[in-house]
């Protein structure tokens, strides 16, 4: 049954947006994409997943044995390192934004510049 | 927007898009159907070209290099622009005057935690290396070897010792290891144009299955993007905890 997953995968994407839109911190925002983005992996590796299937790396499964999909799980791969480097892009435009606007709430930063 | 009319916004929007995404997870096929046909025929045919186990590496660094060669390219430049928003703050600081230079010192730590430290570092830098070298024989790779090397920083940063580095010293060394590192795994795409017929075509025989060089290009790429990411990692962390130290002084 692949339902739970995909319902973990789709409560991600909707609790992080939810944080999103509501946050009064700037790193706490940051989190909540975070956790937004995971509900990618979680939906990526269950397209790929399979009953019974191992993981697919032919180490020590014979040639012939099922696997789950490796392309996904590619894919995920690059999702994450994705999410690391866009993390540590936007933390350090949050060191500036505190800098600059001597706050870290989202609201009041657009108070100010007004 | 006030904040009441902002979550009633998002609540109707986001009871929109569950219905969509409701409709379009139920149209998956289930974890009992059959696989893709990409899927079948790179778990079926990947080890018997590649000649490297693990399969997921054939699809990132061989099958799919070119996307990784974008991925590598956007850490690349995440990094950059990390530290040159965070340099922008440091030089602001500078002026502020060279009392807080002796406030960046992190403060004390217990020597049981030092000596764990300094026992740590380089066993981290060991398994990652190793994570690095073994990517196309189990789960690993560039990309994860790369960042448990750059979490050596991080312990050494626990254990109290100086992380804040001088300009001019060994941190500038972690640019020209970054800039290796993105140059290289380009570098690795354009010996397929060469001694192949395509850009990132495997030209080097990818030996036996379950030797550490096995996969012709693969080993290669790995060691070049563990290169990058290490080196992109390690100076995003030390710029971030060079401001940590200097938030912590400033409040003294």
């Amino acid at each position: 049954m692949s339902a739970p997953a995909l319902v973990v995968a789709a409560w991600l994407l909707l609790i992080g947006l939810y944080g999103v839109v509501t946050s009064r911190h700037l790193v706490h925002l940051i989190v909540c994409l975070s956790v937004a983005q995971a509900s990618t992996y979680v939906l990526l590796l269950a397209v790929g997943f399979r009953e019974g299937a191992k993981a697919p790396i032919f180490g020590d499964i014979p040639a012939s044995s099922p696997v789950v999909d490796p392309v996904v799980q590619a894919l995920t791969l690059t999702d994450i390192v994705v999410q690391a480097s866009v993390s540590a892009l936007l933390l350090a435009l949050a060191i500036q934004a505190r800098k600059r606007f001597g706050t870290v709430d989202p609201n009041r930063i657009g108070e100010l510049r007004g | 927007m006030s904040p009441a009319a902002r979550s009633g916004l998002f609540l109707v929007s986001a009871a929109g898009l569950a219905v969509l995404l409701g409709l379009a997870l139920g149209g998956l096929p289930g974890f009992d159907g059959p696989l893709g046909d990409t899927a079948k025929l790179i778990a079926t045919h990947a080890v018997a070209q590649r000649k490297a186990s693990n399969v997921v590496i054939d699809v990132a660094f061989d099958y799919r290099a070119l996307d990784t060669l974008g991925e590598e390219f956007m850490v690349f430049v995440a990094a950059v622009g990390a530290v040159v928003l965070l340099r922008t703050t440091r030089d602001e600081r500078d002026e502020a005057g060279s009392a807080e230079l002796e406030a960046r010192r992190p403060p004390e730590t217990s020597d049981l935690l030092r000596l764990l430290g300094t026992v740590l570092a380089p066993l981290t830098v060991v398994l990652g290396v190793y994570v690095v070298s073994h990517g196309q024989l189990s789960p690993g790779g560039g990309f994860q070897g790369g960042v448990v090397v750059a979490a050596a920083v991080v312990v050494v940063y626990v254990a109290g010792q100086h992380v804040a580095v001088p300009r001019g010293g060994p941190i500038e060394l972690t640019e020209v290891v970054e800039s290796a590192g993105a140059a290289g795994f380009a570098i690795v795409g354009v010996g397929g144009l060469i001694f192949a017929a395509a850009f990132f075509e495997n030209f080097i025989d990818p030996g036996s299955q379950g030797s550490l060089l096995s996969g012709g290009t693969i080993p290669l790429a790995n060691v070049a993007v563990g290169l990058e990411v290490a080196g992109a990692l390690v100076l995003v962390l030390v710029e971030l905890l060079d401001q940590v130290i200097f938030r912590r002084g400033g409040g003294k």
